[in-house]
């Protein structure tokens, strides 16, 4: 697929509130959202937000309950107005469209999967699935065949006929995400689309959703307060806290070099073994290498520890894309990195309790 | 003392050239205008009455069998037809076959009209606050108002007959159609409104795929209410001409004819009872969707 689907979220602010411009001053000068909350009346929903949402690459937003993720995902299709900033997709700024391209736009381009489903209580599943064909003005025909495809992919064969009300939670989220499918449009928005569901149909909806990707590669934004979650999901992740972003980049990253005591705190139940890859802790190769087992750089803690077990070596080898030797781990320092924090070598020393 | 003792009210003069000039302008408007606004109401008048002359000259036997099919269309129910069946063969034994479709059309046209007019209104109503804001009174005022005072200067616009009378019925009945249409989009569950703008759909579109078809049982519960209301006038439009089940009645009353009233009386309790359990059970219908199986 096209690698122009990324977005751009340039110094995008809101300030919630029948006079929000009047503040902005105040808040690039540096107000916080309690002053300008408690001051003014106005509520800070983001501030200053600058991410590059890479093409075809699922972005996470993570963050606690009113950090803003819900505000940010609806600046990208535009169902809340910035207060200043642009959101530009494909050249264009979405913030700049007029009602008929914006409309056009949310059509063509964007796709939204809901945390409460949303779904048109009084259509069937069906009916659900073709609504955004529907309103493209697609033949009653073709969406109808559209839907159908995408509501078998995602396991609802069968249930076309179905009302929503008859499903379970689990799926009627997949009548949501069959609806936003069967729009066919790059940019897929899903706030906290799986944060209503129980953890094992959460888990198959991960899966679906990982798989789906692998084909399809769309610019997925998706939106979490479960670090599982983003991890699994995330090419790369954003953190919102009180409206700004307080760190962006890959899960490894954040896992590894938490920006602050926040994120610090958020990562540290984390399951490191699975996040962190052996390229990132590996030394420069010493001794020999062969007879020692090989790994690629992107494979896991875990699939190392694994592979030193089974085969009862203390040593591995890694090798970089071109297959070459680019370095060495040792069952140790792949311990090492499970249980404590390579980064801050305060908690090294801290006692466990 | 004098002061508190009687109410230092306007001059006796006074108050009499007041309601005079008020009189004299209104009938002044009315030489003036009143042709064009009968004229304005001409076509409705013969809709009504070719109506009334249509449901008239069906024989008894297949207007029955209209009626039943009717009932079993709304209500899916032999109990309930079977009994509209009884109930129109009783009318029609007792003698007030007539009147009672005569009954039958001014509430048909009325409840059509109200329909015409009050869904357009709830809906703007339920765009904008402002106009929200402007209505919600003028429904209250229609709906509190005694239907005599209004009737006055329809009455001197319009004269004597079915026209005002139909008018009468409507400003009385239209209200609850408007409200719960009101009502019913605003309580349309947002997050389906985000959805469906998220969608990209326009707000004509919003309009029929989303807020109307979900506000449906509401407004029918509207229209349910607005028949019976109209059937509540059915006496007082008899007292300006309207032909119908309320002529005897009213006569019933001048005289002390104690059955006469009663039947024609019981005659409208029918029809509003069979008219009420058919459309509530076509309203239950509607909302089929939302029967749960799941939890
Ligand atoms: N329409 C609004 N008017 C005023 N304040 C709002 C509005 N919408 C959101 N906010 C405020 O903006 C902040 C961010 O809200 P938002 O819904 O984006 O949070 P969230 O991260 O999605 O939270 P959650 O996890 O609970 O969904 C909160 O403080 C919220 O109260
Ligand atoms: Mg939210």
């Amino acid at each position: 697929m096209a690698d122009n689907n990324g977005i751009e979220l340039r110094g995008l602010f809101k300030i919630f509130g029948p006079h929000g411009e009047k503040y902005m001053q105040a808040v690039r000068d540096g107000m916080t959202k309690d002053e300008l909350n408690a001051k003014h009346g106005h509520v800070l929903g983001l501030k200053d937000i600058n991410i590059s949402i890479p093409a075809s690459k699922i972005q996470v937003i993570m963050g606690l309950s009113g950090s803003g993720k819900s505000t940010l995902i609806r600046h990208i299709n535009r169902l809340i107005e910035p207060t200043a900033g642009e959101v530009i997709f494909q050249g264009q700024d979405i913030c700049k469209m007029n009602k008929a391209d914006l409309l056009r736009f949310r059509r063509h381009k964007t796709a939204m999967v809901f945390q409460k489903f949303a779904l048109l209580p009084h259509r069937t599943v069906l009916g659900n699935a073709l609504y955004g064909v529907e309103l493209q003005g697609m033949s009653r025909k073709e969406c109808e065949e559209r839907a159908r495809r995408w509501l078998a992919r995602v396991g609802l064969d069968g249930f076309e006929d179905h009302y929503p009300n008859q499903l379970s939670g689990g799926m009627q989220q997949r009548v949501g995400l069959a609806r936003a499918l069967t729009n066919n449009a790059d940019i897929l928005l899903m706030d906290e689309a799986f944060s209503a569901l129980d953890p094992l149909i959460r888990m198959d909806m991960q899966k679906i959703l990982l798989d789906l990707q692998e084909e399809l590669h769309k610019t997925i934004v998706f939106i979490t307060h479960d670090l599982d979650e983003a991890l699994r999901l995330g090419d790369r992740i954003a953190i919102l806290r009180d409206g700004e972003v307080i760190q962006q980049g890959t899960g490894q990253d954040i896992v590894l070099h938490p920006a602050d005591d926040y994120i610090a705190d958020f990562v540290k139940d984390v399951n490191r073994a699975r996040v962190i890859k052996v390229g990132t802790i590996m030394s420069p190769v010493s001794g020999p290498a062969n007879g020692f087992p090989t790994l690629d750089a992107q494979a896991s803690l875990e699939q190392a520890a694994r592979l030193l077990s089974s085969r009862g070596k203390d040593r591995a080898i890694v090798l970089g894309d071109n297959g070459a030797a680019e370095g060495q781990i040792t069952l140790r320092r792949v311990i090492d990195a499970m249980v404590t924090p390579v980064a801050s070598e305060k908690e090294i020393s801290r006692p466990e309790t | 003392m004098d002061f508190l003792g009687a109410f230092p009210q306007m001059g006796r003069t006074d108050l009499r050239d007041l309601k005079k000039g008020i009189d004299e302008a209104f009938r002044h408007f009315s030489r003036t205008h009143g042709q064009a606004i009968e004229d304005f109401f001409h076509p409705l008048l013969k809709f009504l009455v070719w109506f009334e002359k249509l449901l008239l000259a069906t024989p008894w036997p297949l207007m029955i069998a209209i009626i039943a099919a009717l009932v079993w269309l709304g209500s899916r129910s032999i109990k309930m037809t079977i009994g509209s069946i009884l109930t129109f063969l009783l009318i029609g034994y007792l003698g007030m076959w007539k009147d009672t479709m005569s009954t039958l059309a001014l509430i048909s046209v009325a409840t059509f009209l109200c329909i015409l007019i009050g869904i357009p209104l709830g809906i703007l109503m339920a765009r904008s606050d402002r106009i929200q804001a402007v209505i919600t009174p003028i429904l209250d005022i229609m709906q509190t108002i005694p239907s005599f005072v209004y009737l006055i200067p329809v009455l001197m616009l319009l004269g004597i007959g079915k026209v005002p009378g139909l008018i009468a019925v409507c400003v009385y009945a239209i209200p609850p159609v408007v409200r719960l249409t009101n009502l019913g989009i605003r309580l349309v569950d947002r997050d389906v409104l985000e959805a469906a703008d998220a969608f990209g759909a326009s707000p004509r579109q919003k309009l029929v795929s989303v807020q109307l078809p979900l506000a449906l049982p509401n407004i029918f519960a509207g229209i349910n209410q607005t028949i019976m209301m109209a059937l509540g006038m059915v006496v007082i439009a008899s007292m300006i001409g309207v032909p119908g089940l309320g002529v005897p009645v009213l006569k019933a009353v001048n005289n002390q004819y104690l059955a006469l009233g009663m039947m024609n009386g019981l005659a409208i309790v029918a029809i509003a009872i069979l008219f009420d359990r058919v459309s509530q059970k076509f309203g239950k219908r509607l909302q089929k969707h939302s029967e749960t199986i799941h939890g």
